[in-house]
């Protein structure tokens, strides 16, 4: 048994690259969902089309890093209009299917043959993060960390900037919600017709909330592209989304570290259940189970460890209480 | 005492202006508020709504009655922009509303509250006030991220939604969530927070359904006080005893048709009201062997009458 590789692993995860994706993902679910009660299911599109624009903009076009971003920013921001101008007057299920079909739409198109030669099929697009990297102005090469915890220089240049761009939108998160602004948010979220009769423009602010979360879940996509070197149609599936809203809910919807605190115990479960599963297989002491089985038999488990943690504190980890009480009546 | 005489004068004032007005349906007013003209409203083969004409008189408490589906609840969201007339015109303060949106009615003045209470139940009472007032900085989304560019305001508002709190006795209440307030507390709150908007008219859907009677005469005299300040009130409401209390003018709809108008003390004696919720025949027997069968019975009773006399 390899303890230390278990535990490095799971150290890193608790900051890693997994978590600066999926807790940005989740911040943006988290505006839809937690504050402003929109369902959006498509959250793994905004974060397909960042990181495709970028991806497309630097490896298609030859134009600069700094272009592939905006180009990005932009895709996410023309995607939360599309989507949104239909939908955010009807009911809210239809944002649901719209936006989870949207989705599906994307990444189907992402992956098609007819599209091969700019968005590179199942495939996807690599060879796009050189110039990201070659902005790392603090660290030089080498190995960072302590004892058996470390980044090289590359994941630490990543993990700064990542864990920055979390912080500054949790700060936008919060600075927003405290405001009148944020205000209309949390009341649409309760009651649109309510806001409606205060003479609030109701479908101003959903559409204003469905593009800030979407901007902010498509950093998510930013930062897979550049840490893995690529992006991949099918990453961007349905369960990209539902991990995000998996994460809000187990760090407690509508707070503002509840989607980063969420994220690290997310992947923290994941990655310690998926290695101790493996290690423990690997080593014979799980002898009715082979090491393919591990992947799905993770799943399981870690889906029964959310919903013992979710038994324990329904509200999630920095939920109010008195507020799922009152959502019982 | 000072109190009840200004409530006296501002109900003198509103009854002075409806002495002598014809009984008539689309009667006109001295100084509408609220001009409504043929506002047709159709559900499929259903028409739920069809007004030709009515008029709200400003400074009034104006009661709209009705049997049940008689397109009350219909015809206070067509005024309202919640939802679309299929034809029609209706001003306010002089002013064109037809197709505006529900956002801008309100913006404009006329403020309504539902039938079944909108409280935000996750946001705590002193947010539902502020919620309500007009003209925020801190609403636009660049600004919202500079507290200094709001704050002020949001302590004018606060003050503002204080007042209101106190006069409506939800004070105690303030930091406590909307959602474990009580059914009439939540009209409490939910009449405050239509006033921290200032609006002119103010249209309560039901204001007592629901509510506790020991919180009925509160609400009632929070109705009064309206008038007072010099707002309108356009009101829908079952219970017969309040329109007789607090109103100055009494409309009368059936099916989607508003059949009569007058002062509340006689409006229920008006055969035209009596038929729409009784029936027009309801007195009169349904078939002429009935009506024999009626006589009969009547003149069967009598003779054992008689006959009972006599053997004593």
């Amino acid at each position: 048994m390899d303890w230390l590789t278990i535990l490095s692993t799971t150290v890193h995860a608790a900051i890693g690259w997994e978590t600066v994706v999926y807790g940005l993902a989740a911040i943006g679910v988290n505006i839809h969902f937690g504050y402003t009660g929109l369902l959006n299911f498509g959250q793994a599109a905004f974060m397909a089309v960042a990181g495709y624009g970028l991806a497309v903009t630097v490896v298609v076009f030859n134009l600069p890093f700094v272009v592939g971003v905006l180009v990005g920013l932009a895709a996410a921001a023309l995607l939360a209009l599309l989507m949104g101008i239909p939908t955010l007057q009807l009911r809210a299920d239809y944002l649901a299917i719209v936006t989870i079909a949207a989705a599906e739409i994307i990444r189907l198109v992402f992956r098609s043959v007819y599209f091969k030669d700019i968005f590179g099929g199942s495939d996807g697009r690599r060879g796009f993060n050189g110039d990201f990297y070659a902005m790392n102005f603090l660290y030089d090469p080498g190995r960072y960390g302590i004892g058996p915890f470390g980044f090289d220089e590359r994941t630490m240049w990543l993990l700064t900037v990542g864990w920055a761009v979390v912080l500054l939108c949790c700060l936008v998160v919060f600075l927003l919600m405290r405001s009148p602004w944020g205000r209309v948010l949390k009341a649409i979220r309760e009651d649109e017709d309510a806001v409606r009769a205060l003479g609030k423009n109701v479908f101003a602010y959903k559409m204003q909330s469905l593009m800030l979360g979407g901007i902010i879940g498509c950093f998510g996509g930013f930062f897979y592209g550049l840490y893995n070197g690529s992006v991949q149609p099918d990453v961007f599936g349905t369960e990209m989304t539902f991990f995000a809203y998996t994460i809000v809910i187990l760090g407690g919807a509508a707070r503002v570290f509840g989607p980063v605190v969420g994220a690290m115990i997310f992947w923290v479960l994941f990655v310690f259940v998926g290695n101790l599963l493996a290690e423990l297989v690997a080593n014979g002491y799980i002898p009715f189970m082979t090491n393919i089985q591990v992947g799905p038999v993770r799943y399981a488990l870690v889906g029964l460890g959310f919903i013992l943690l979710l038994v324990a504190r329904p509200q999630g980890i920095f939920g109010d209480k008195r507020e799922i009480a009152i959502d019982a009546r | 005492m000072r109190d009840d005489t200004m409530t006296a004068s501002a109900k003198a004032a509103a009854l002075a202006a409806f002495k002598d007005m014809a009984r008539e349906p689309g009667v006109p007013k001295p100084d509408p508020i609220l001009v409504v003209d043929k506002v047709v409203r159709r559900f499929g083969g259903l028409t739920a709504v069809d007004v030709d004409h009515v008029e709200v008189q400003r400074g009034s408490i104006t009661a709209l009655i009705g049997p049940n589906g008689a397109g009350k609840t219909t015809f206070f969201n067509q005024l309202t922009g919640f939802d679309t007339a299929d034809a029609g015109a209706w001003t306010f303060n002089g002013r064109a509303m037809n197709g505006v949106p529900a956002h801008r009615v309100a913006r404009s003045g006329m403020v309504r509250t539902f039938q079944l209470t909108k409280a935000l139940s996750r946001l705590t009472v002193m947010e539902n006030m502020r919620l309500g007032a007009q003209h925020q900085v801190g609403e636009s989304f660049w600004h919202a991220l500079l507290p200094p560019l709001w704050r002020k305001q949001e302590d004018e508002i606060t003050e503002r939604a204080e007042e209101l709190l106190a006069r409506f006795k939800l004070d105690a209440k303030r930091d406590d969530f909307a959602g474990s307030l009580s059914g009439g507390q939540r009209k409490l709150l939910e009449m405050a927070r239509a006033l921290m908007v200032r609006p002119e008219l103010v249209m309560l859907d039901e204001p007592m359904a629901g509510v506790n009677p020991a919180l009925t005469q509160s609400l009632l005299g929070h109705v009064k006080d309206l008038r007072q300040q010099g707002m309108t009130v356009l009101f829908v409401e079952h219970d017969m005893d309040m329109v007789r209390d607090i109103s100055d003018w009494v409309i009368v709809m059936a099916q989607g048709m508003v059949i009569a108008e007058g002062p509340p003390s006689t409006i229920m004696s008006d055969e035209r009201v009596i038929d729409a919720y009784l029936g027009a025949h309801h007195d009169a027997p349904l078939s002429e062997s009935e009506l024999e069968a009626q006589l009969h019975e009547a003149e069967a009773a009598l003779e054992a009458e008689i006959e009972e006399e006599t053997q004593k």
